[in-house]
């Protein structure tokens, strides 16, 4: 009896182990293509089909040819000006109106929570949106890259979530020492939400990184697309305009010949240096990442 | 009445001395969700004008349900109508399944090790942009790509690339998404379970059930709240979801299945400059949509108890 039982635990675990590993190949093993390809000879690259196991030669030739030009370098500055100036007023936003939502005291305390919970229903929609960026000037300019993203609600209610599990003793104690309520917040509730806090910075920070809709339909300049803007056109060339034609998101090489080939190779080492960053960052962060789902869920 | 009308001035007052700085902190939070949340709501009116950007919002004509009209017997409604659903058929009949079924079967493993492996690197597609993964769909599906290799492969036949096929393009939607929020998404449903009361898997085992009968009769009821209300979530999102990746994917070749309403409104409004029939368009999906939500919300609070409100 026990020793069929456990013949049964057996195969069960071994059926699970392998699915699992199954589905981590499948999900791990197209980026590892992508960097194998990244590094490969381009023309063995082109000439080759199918599953990559290591790089089919090895050249840092793509790579030479992203850092020298101009475009993406350009591309990468205006990605970091917005993501460091955006994140930024994002935080502050968010901790402003966190703190107001969290107030157990305020009278109007119910009336902001509708008026927030609200937008998560109903909206505009996207010409509406359009429209009014145009009306109050957010177009092609810096500020239409921060501000209609300056607030998350969700982020905020998440926030939220974290202010009120401060034990309100403590606040008190804090009150009855003499602390005024910028004092509270400063100096108690914003050091105690430390890993809160963490979670919102992380979520903002890869979400204006990957962001690109709203540069799409809000930018002109093309000195002023962000990376992932760039990316678009060098990896979906679906619009096909002019300076995806000859070069690969301005990319231009020089050979006629190995044209193609080359900008094949530039595809895959573009999706390496502007994803790997991030890829690189988040293991050390997952513990974050998942509390941050986890008090959005369960509080949310 | 002028007593009452008193307290709450005075009520006001106090609380305005005693929480001021809320009070600040809260004029650029409101100023934020009025201008861009409110404001667009505004611009519906839109929908039943006939806007011209040279006349303006004021003095642009009204012209009642026209462009709801125009839109209900154009040649296009089905098109997206029945392509917006079939997506979020999809969606939800495999996209919304795949991390519950990922969740249980993590949930099996007592190697901490082989568990953080397997996490660690099925989420990580999660933080890829939207723009760098329809890149790698483009290339893998590309007429030599290793999807494209591989379909050859089992079916036998030969394929070019497959974003060229309308019929295939559910599926690399669909299959994409699985891959690039699986993991993520499993995170939830893993927490959910690791709050699960031990006794009821010893009681379970009194009754004999196996480790399957665990996961079916113990572990999926007791997570089922949590299922419950992100489905709510996934219907409530439907009609509006992944216009984003559907923009990046689709080609006029492929619009017969890949043309949903969201990337219809984006097309029509911002690059045909049809604004005021678009925002008909986008009002009608998002009325649909806050029914669906509805709907959906109020069959859960009768047969589960579970619900948003």
């Amino acid at each position: 009896m026990i020793r069929r039982r456990s013949i049964g635990n057996l195969t069960f675990d071994v059926v699970i182990y392998i699915l699992l590993i199954l589905l981590t190949v499948a999900c791990f093993y197209p980026i590892l293509h992508i960097l194998l390809a990244s590094f490969s000879n381009p023309s063995k690259l082109v000439a080759h089909s199918g599953v990559l196991f290591k790089p089919l030669g090895f050249t840092l030739n793509g790579y030479k040819l992203i850092f020298r030009d101009d475009s993406l370098l350009v591309g990468y500055m205006n990605t970091f000006l917005y993501v460091g100036l955006g994140t930024v007023i994002n935080m502050v936003l968010t901790i402003m109106g966190a703190f107001v939502l969290s107030r157990r005291d305020l009278y109007f305390k119910n009336h902001f929570m509708i008026v927030i919970t609200i937008t998560m229903f109903f909206g505009g929609g996207l010409i509406p949106w359009f429209l009014l960026m145009k009306d109050i000037h957010l177009y092609n300019n810096l500020w239409a890259m921060v501000l209609p993203t300056a607030l998350n609600t969700w982020n905020m209610i998440i926030l939220r979530s974290g202010f009120q599990s401060i034990p309100v003793e403590l606040e008190e104690a804090a009150i009855i020492d003499g602390a005024s309520q910028a004092k509270l917040l400063t100096r108690v509730i914003i050091p105690l939400s430390k890993a809160t806090l963490a979670v919102i910075f992380l979520y903002y920070l890869v979400g204006n990184w990957n962001s690109w809709f709203n540069a799409m339909v809000l930018l002109k300049d093309r000195d002023m697309f962000p990376l992932q803007l760039l990316l678009k056109e060098i990896l979906v060339a679906n619009d096909t305009s002019a300076s995806t034609m000859g070069s690969a998101g301005g990319v231009v090489i020089d050979s006629a010949s190995s044209a193609t080939a080359y900008r094949e190779l530039v595809k895959y080492c573009t999706i390496v240096v502007s994803t790997l960053p991030i890829l690189i960052v988040y293991p050390f962060l997952q513990k974050y990442f998942v509390k941050g789902v986890y008090v959005g869920s369960i509080k949310g | 009445m002028e007593i009452i009308r008193k307290s709450t001035r005075s009520i006001l007052k106090r609380d305005f001395k005693k929480n001021w700085f809320a009070y600040m902190l809260a004029i650029p939070v409101l100023a934020w969700f009025l201008i861009f949340c409110y404001g667009p709501m505004w611009g519906i009116l839109i929908a039943f004008k006939d806007y011209k950007p040279l006349l303006g919002f004021s003095e642009s004509h009204w012209v009642g349900f026209k462009h709801f009209i125009d839109f209900f017997e154009g040649p296009y409604f089905w098109r997206v109508v029945k392509n917006t659903l079939l997506l979020n058929v999809w969606g939800i009949v495999f996209g919304f399944t795949a991390p519950i079924i990922l969740a249980l079967l993590l949930n099996e493993i007592r190697d901490g090790l082989f568990k953080k492996t397997v996490q660690t690197l099925t989420y990580m597609p999660h933080f890829i942009s939207i723009v760098v993964v329809c890149g790698m769909i483009h290339i893998f599906t590309a007429d030599e790509g290793v999807v494209t290799q591989l379909l050859q492969f089992i079916t036998g036949k030969d394929y070019s690339s497959l974003l060229g096929y309308s019929s295939f393009f559910r599926s690399i939607y669909t299959f994409s998404g699985i891959w690039q929020n699986v993991g993520w998404e499993c995170i939830i449903y893993l927490a959910a379970m690791s709050a699960i009361d031990s006794t009821l898997y010893e009681a379970g085992e009194m009754d004999g059930i196996g480790r399957f009968g665990k996961m079916w009769h113990i572990t999926l009821p007791q997570i089922r709240p949590v299922i419950v209300i992100l489905f709510i979530f996934a219907v409530g999102g439907l009609m509006a979801s992944g216009y984003e990746k559907i923009i990046l994917l689709y080609t006029p070749m492929t619009y017969d299945t890949a043309d949903v309403i969201a990337s219809y409104v984006y097309r029509r409004g911002l690059r045909e400059s049809s604004l005021s029939f678009s925002t008909a368009v986008g009002l009608f999906s998002a009325i649909v949509n806050f029914a669906l939500l509805w709907a959906t919300n109020k069959i859960a609070k009768r047969n589960s108890d579970v619900s948003l409100w």
